[in-house]
């Protein structure tokens, strides 16, 4: 209250209402009540588990994108990522290797498939989203050409386990990946939003000819950017291999889409320098959470992409719509407290 | 490239007794080098495919093997088209996958509800929920001014969630469908089939809408550089939301042409296809970033791609290794195309320092 004077009255204090992150609260909570009013099984433990499981790849796949897309490029071959890392750990389990020595190859070429794309997309300067359409058939293919037909299960109970108990002391409610996806929610948080590196990330995206030129070090950390996905999602496609108890060529197929419609859900802008973590957090859940509704409601749950889609379609829209509807007295004296970008004159 | 599409344009118009026959040689010559290239690029390596895998396999080159690849290249071919014009304009159009599966499932039951339906009507059918789809995509992304990517990947969803909500658990048999409908992509003359001279044409008919139209070149003009072609007052919203009406009602169109190649159609039809061909349209030679790019091309592109699936098969290669040889061969034309874009605007920012 002490800054109004230094303020426009109603902006200011509306700016923080008018954020992208409240409205998606409430789309949250606004979820939370319809699921738990159309049933009364949406807020059981075992319904929540459930919701983690069935949500928690997709979870921890959003968070190296949200900094991808921050960082002003984008990664489709995640979902290809993840079925390629499914079908490594397949591979290697029948034949024989001992788990440890499973995991770190598949941490090893799940970096090495992110590094393959940034290296594309930093050094020979190609568009990301050309390069990850074709890793995105390249990772799958790899995938296929390791697997072909077959299917592997039959991994020990002690990892499979994870698609069946819950984390202990938490009552067996919460599942492994959703502790996980807190977890990398917390350091990408912080990573991006307290750090040096986080602060060079937005600034690459808003321009990163600029960020060059103040020294930042844009290929190099978009590189590790598309790195970083890459061992997550070799991290997300182990956890659903585990989870299904099965290894086929096709795990995660198509989820690509989903991870992407989240992160843009969630208000990060797709040309880049905009966005934020809780707001991501946010979009997970109320995506998890209509997906979810949407199921116990006995909804063709495949069809539950008529929501997504709807979602995605208003979270470019409204904003637009709400530029429009707070019209000029307030739109225009914004303007001019903003820093103004100048446009160079047309000749 | 870019640049000597605009110059080659300027050349056309410029054709006055005495106006440009000083730059003109050398810029339509530079051009058309680069035309060559492009294509040729393509025609090379499809040749080079084809005589490797013939040397190895006649087999690959008897009659029937032919008729199947090029059936395999028409609905993708078409797909391309329409793609192609979107994303010469900076846009991308992700939802012709689900427009294909709505309208295939939506035109073929026609027959099942109405027996005798005469089978132009369905064509027409398919053609207006296309054109349905296109429509909203191309409202959406012209007059709401929001990222194609976004929109049409929403749609993708959308359109996909209506038609399973309609089909359900349904699908539309081949026994359900007349005779002559399923005969259409079986059709031959000289051995060719009918269906790929039609696309073949029409293809035709696009790359010489596109190259001399001047809605066509407006096309180009909004890709490289939509603010600029705001300013010179060229009708940016309606080009591009022509584009996605163009590509939908194509989508529409190659829904049922599917359904007769397919005879059976359930909820899944055509899923994943818009990366298939946004692969097919940047194999060929299309940007992906807008203003540059041609039709043929792209339809060269779907015909590398399908002769390759093909090539495996009868190499006895599995069908397995498909999906990674694609993605090797789209990344290595994503990084040629670069090569070639950096080498062309060196050449011509020499050329240009040179006159001035």
């Amino acid at each position: 209250m002490s800054n109004r004077t230094d303020r426009p009255p109603l902006t200011g204090m509306l700016r923080p209402a008018l954020r992208w992150e409240t409205g998606l609260g409430l789309v949250v909570v606004l979820v939370a009540v319809v699921g738990s009013s159309v049933s009364s099984q949406f807020f059981t433990g075992n319904n929540l588990f459930n919701l983690g499981l069935s949500n928690g790849e997709i979870a921890i796949m959003t968070l190296p994108m949200t900094l991808i897309i921050i960082s002003g490029e984008i990664d489709l071959s995640v979902a290809s990522m993840l079925g390629m890392a499914s079908a490594l750990l397949g591979v290697l389990w029948s034949h024989h290797w001992p788990m440890p020595a499973i995991f770190v190859t598949v941490a090893v070429v799940g970096l090495a498939a992110g590094a393959v794309n940034g290296l594309l997309v930093t050094r020979l300067r190609l568009p990301s989203l050309a390069v990850t359409i074709g890793t995105l058939a390249l990772y799958r293919g790899i995938a296929t050409i390791l697997l072909g037909p077959n299917t592997v299960a039959n991994f020990p109970a002690a990892y499979t386990n994870l698609g069946v108990n819950g984390v202990p002391g938490t009552g067996g409610d919460v599942t492994y990946s959703t502790l996980i996806f807190v977890v990398l929610a917390a350091v990408f948080g912080v990573v991006l939003h307290a750090t040096p590196a986080g602060r060079s990330i937005f600034a690459m995206g808003d321009s990163a000819e600029a960020a060059q030129f103040s020294g930042i070090r844009v290929k190099r950390i978009k590189t590790a950017l598309f790195m970083v996905s890459g061992l997550v999602c070799s991290l997300a496609g182990v956890l659903y291999t585990f989870r299904l108890d099965t290894a086929v060529q096709n795990n995660g197929l198509g989820l690509e889409l989903d991870v992407v419609a989240i992160v843009l859900l969630a208000g990060v802008s797709i040309f880049g320098g905009k966005g934020s973590i809780a707001g991501v957090v946010l979009a997970v859940l109320a995506f998890a959470g209509i997906q979810n509704a949407l199921l116990l409601t006995n909804f063709n749950q495949e069809a539950s992409g008529i929501v997504t889609g709807a979602l995605l379609l208003a979270s470019v829209f409204l904003p637009n719509a709400a530029r429009w509807l707070r019209g000029s007295p307030w739109a225009s004296r914004a303007r001019a407290l903003a820093p103004r970008q100048t446009r160079a004159p047309s000749p | 490239m870019r640049a000597t599409m605009l110059s080659r344009r300027q050349q056309r118009s410029a054709k006055g007794p005495a106006g440009g026959t000083a730059a003109g040689p050398r810029s339509g010559e530079l051009a058309e080098r680069v035309f060559r290239i492009r294509e040729s690029g393509i025609v090379v390596v499809l040749a080079v495919f084809i005589a490797v895998t013939a040397a190895i396999q006649p087999r690959f080159l008897n009659a029937t093997n032919i008729q199947f690849v090029l059936i395999d290249t028409t609905v993708f071919a078409l797909l391309a088209l329409g793609e192609t014009m979107v994303v010469i304009s900076r846009n991308v159009d992700l939802s012709i996958g689900s427009v294909l599966g709505l309208s295939a499932y939506l035109s073929a039951s026609l027959f099942g509800q109405h027996p005798g339906i005469p089978i132009p009507v369905v064509f027409l059918a398919g053609l207006g929920i296309g054109l349905a789809c296109g429509l909203a995509n191309g409202i959406m992304v012209a007059a709401g001014r929001v990222p194609s990517l976004v929109v049409t990947l929403a749609t993708l969803y959308i359109i996909r969630g209506i038609d399973i909500l309609i089909v359900g658990g349904r699908e539309v048999v081949a026994s359900s469908l007349p005779g002559a409908f399923l005969q259409i992509p079986k059709a031959t003359v000289f051995g060719l089939p009918d269906l790929a001279i039609v696309i073949a044409a029409v293809v035709g008919v696009g790359a010489y809408y596109l190259r001399t139209f001047r809605s066509g070149r407006d096309l180009y003009a909004v890709g490289s550089n939509p603010e600029a072609a705001r300013l010179a007052g060229l009708p940016v919203g309606r080009r591009v939301f022509t584009a996605f009406v163009v590509s939908g009602g194509i989508a529409g169109l190659a829904g049922v042409l599917w359904a007769a190649q397919y005879g059976t159609i359930d909820s899944t039809a055509g899923t994943g296809y818009e990366l298939q061909v946004v692969s097919a349209v940047v194999v060929g030679g299309v940007a992906i970033f807008g203003g540059s790019g041609s039709v043929i091309g792209a339809a060269l592109g779907a015909l590398l791609l399908a002769t390759i699936s093909s090539a495996l098969y009868v190499l006895g290669i599995s069908p397995f290794w498909d999906q990674a040889i694609w993605g090797f061969l789209l990344i290595l034309a994503i990084a040629l195309d670069q090569a070639i874009t950096v080498r062309l605007t060196s050449a011509l920012r020499l050329r240009r320092t040179r006159h001035e």
